[in-house]
């Protein structure tokens, strides 16, 4: 590991005025500061502030930066009002690693392309310019939604997929003191020709907060992950939804998919072709069919393709059929 | 640098890149924790940071200098086995014993994630999870045992629940 300055700073303020590479959890950046691929000169650790709650705010719920994935996940209140975090946070890495990592160190994951972590290979995302192997390489976690020439990675995570679904906002500080709220529809970025710049954030910002909204009543929630093994996997397909149903008539839907892109992915389409629907088998297929409208495999991942249109209508069966 | 490990007060100076796991093998010779894969995907270097199970090759030791650190040679010792390390022993919960220690400490933390109530993947009801066998290898799925000893390891881990 190449070697680096560190701090522990006392308040976001400082975290921010610091200049360097935040570390919380550590979990993600540690193993990839020990292959070589990241190479911080300055780490600040920001694991002691105090930003480790969950309040009441306006109808939803402030979570701190800092609330590790565990506390989210078991939190009464998250489970009795979002399940479908909770889902997705319980779906995502294991026991351990869930103590540790933290709510803003998990939105930011790198991808586990293959050939990202390999220093050997050409990664635009890691040395930007040098190309792709995954394109024509092995590439059967790789993305068929929003990929470009230069990066068909995928962000790994499962609980952003279910913020996704819940409209949630990423609240930061930047070094000029200044506070914004950024939904998390703008949050991340796609690779286009600069696949090494993932979300909106500006050099030296930091996450303190992430702000989950009301839902609307009576809505249900549920979030579906297809794996290569029973637990502790990245998804291959994941949706989170979040529908309500009145009347025999979808009022709302919202359908948020890991695995697929360079970010947690989620389209208006998709939506649009089920609110107003009833819920049934046509309602379904048009949704999957809009959804994968633009999808494109490349050789390896092209499973992708049937396995998503699967999993979306297995989740609307879910979410609209008679409870368990 | 000082850290608190398994009741004691210890001093070291290693490098600032040492993990957790580096900390306690090389500088204290704690070499119960063992070093599997280093990358967090094996649990072998399991260890108890302030009362939860975490892994030490994951995290740098210089950000724990203010926690109760809990490795295997803290939980029991040969004349005073932990539950937890007896039941293994009773059950035969391993066959080379690498992943042991490891598993051990993971499974003292995760029963203890079970009495707070901590649901998990499998659990049916997120506010009242029931600890079956399909709960605990969900639950210590990020404990690898190459010699497949998973059987007897549920045994163990159940047993010492349902004491």
């Amino acid at each position: 590991m190449k070697t680096f300055n560190y701090e522990r700073v006392a308040s976001p303020e400082a975290a921010v005025a610091a200049g360097g590479r935040f570390i919380a959890g550590g979990t993600n950046l540690l193993d990839l500061m020990k292959l070589g691929v990241e190479t911080p000169e300055r780490l600040v650790d920001i694991s002691r502030l105090d930003l480790n709650t969950i309040e009441e705010k306006d109808g939803g719920f402030l979570v701190g930066a800092l609330v590790p994935n565990s506390d989210l996940a078991a939190d009464p209140r998250v489970i009795a009002n979002y399940p479908v975090l909770s889902r997705a946070l319980l779906a995502g890495a294991s026991g351990q690693l869930r103590n540790k990592a933290t709510t803003g160190g998990n939105l930011l994951q790198r991808t586990r392309c293959y050939f990202f972590y390999d220093t050997h290979a050409a990664c635009n995302k890691r040395v930007p310019g040098s190309g792709c192997d995954a394109l024509g390489g092995f590439n059967r976690i790789h993305a068929i939604l929003g990929a470009s020439e230069q990066c068909i990675a995928t962000h790994p995570g499962d609980m952003p997929v279910a913020m996704r679904a819940l409209d949630a906002a990423v609240v930061t500080l930047r070094p000029d003191g200044d506070r914004r709220r950024i939904p998390l529809a703008d949050f991340y970025r796609l690779p286009g020709d600069t696949p090494h710049i993932e979300t909106v954030l500006e050099s030296g910002e930091l996450i303190t907060h992430i702000a989950l909204p009301a839902l609307p009543p009576g809505a249900r929630q549920l979030y579906r992950k297809v794996r290569d093994r029973a637990s502790y996997a990245f998804a291959l397909v994941s949706v989170a939804g979040v529908i309500a149903v009145e009347n025999g008539t979808i009022t709302h839907a919202a359908l948020a998919f890991g695995g697929l892109a360079h970010q947690p992915w989620r389209d208006p389409a998709v939506e649009a072709a089920l609110i107003g629907q009833p819920p049934i088998e046509a309602a379904f297929d048009a949704a999957a069919t809009a959804l994968l409208k633009d999808a494109r495999g490349h050789g390896d991942n092209d499973f992708k393709i049937p396995l998503a249109r699967r999993v979306l209508i297995a989740a609307l069966r879910d979410l609209t059929g008679e409870p368990a | 640098m000082r850290f608190t490990i398994n009741g004691s007060k210890r001093e070291a100076d290693p490098d600032i890149r040492a993990s957790l796991l580096d900390l306690l093998r090389e500088e204290f010779r704690l070499t119960g924790t063992k070093k599997g894969c280093d990358h967090g995907q094996c649990g072998a270097c399991t260890v108890l940071v302030n009362g939860r199970r975490i892994n030490a090759c994951l995290t740098l030791a210089v950000m724990h200098q203010e926690d109760d650190i809990v490795t295997i040679e803290g939980l029991g010792s040969a004349d005073n086995l932990h539950p937890m390390q007896a039941a293994f022993v009773r059950h035969d919960g391993y066959q080379c014993g690498y992943c042991t220690p490891g598993q051990i400490c993971s499974a003292v933390g995760m029963l203890d994630e079970v009495a707070k109530g901590w649901p998990s993947h499998v659990s049916d009801d997120l506010s009242s999870p029931v600890l079956d066998e399909a709960e605990i290898s969900e639950r210590m799925s990020g404990n690898l045992c190459r010699c497949s000893a998973y059987p007897t390891i549920v045994d163990a881990i159940r047993e010492v629940h349902d004491a």
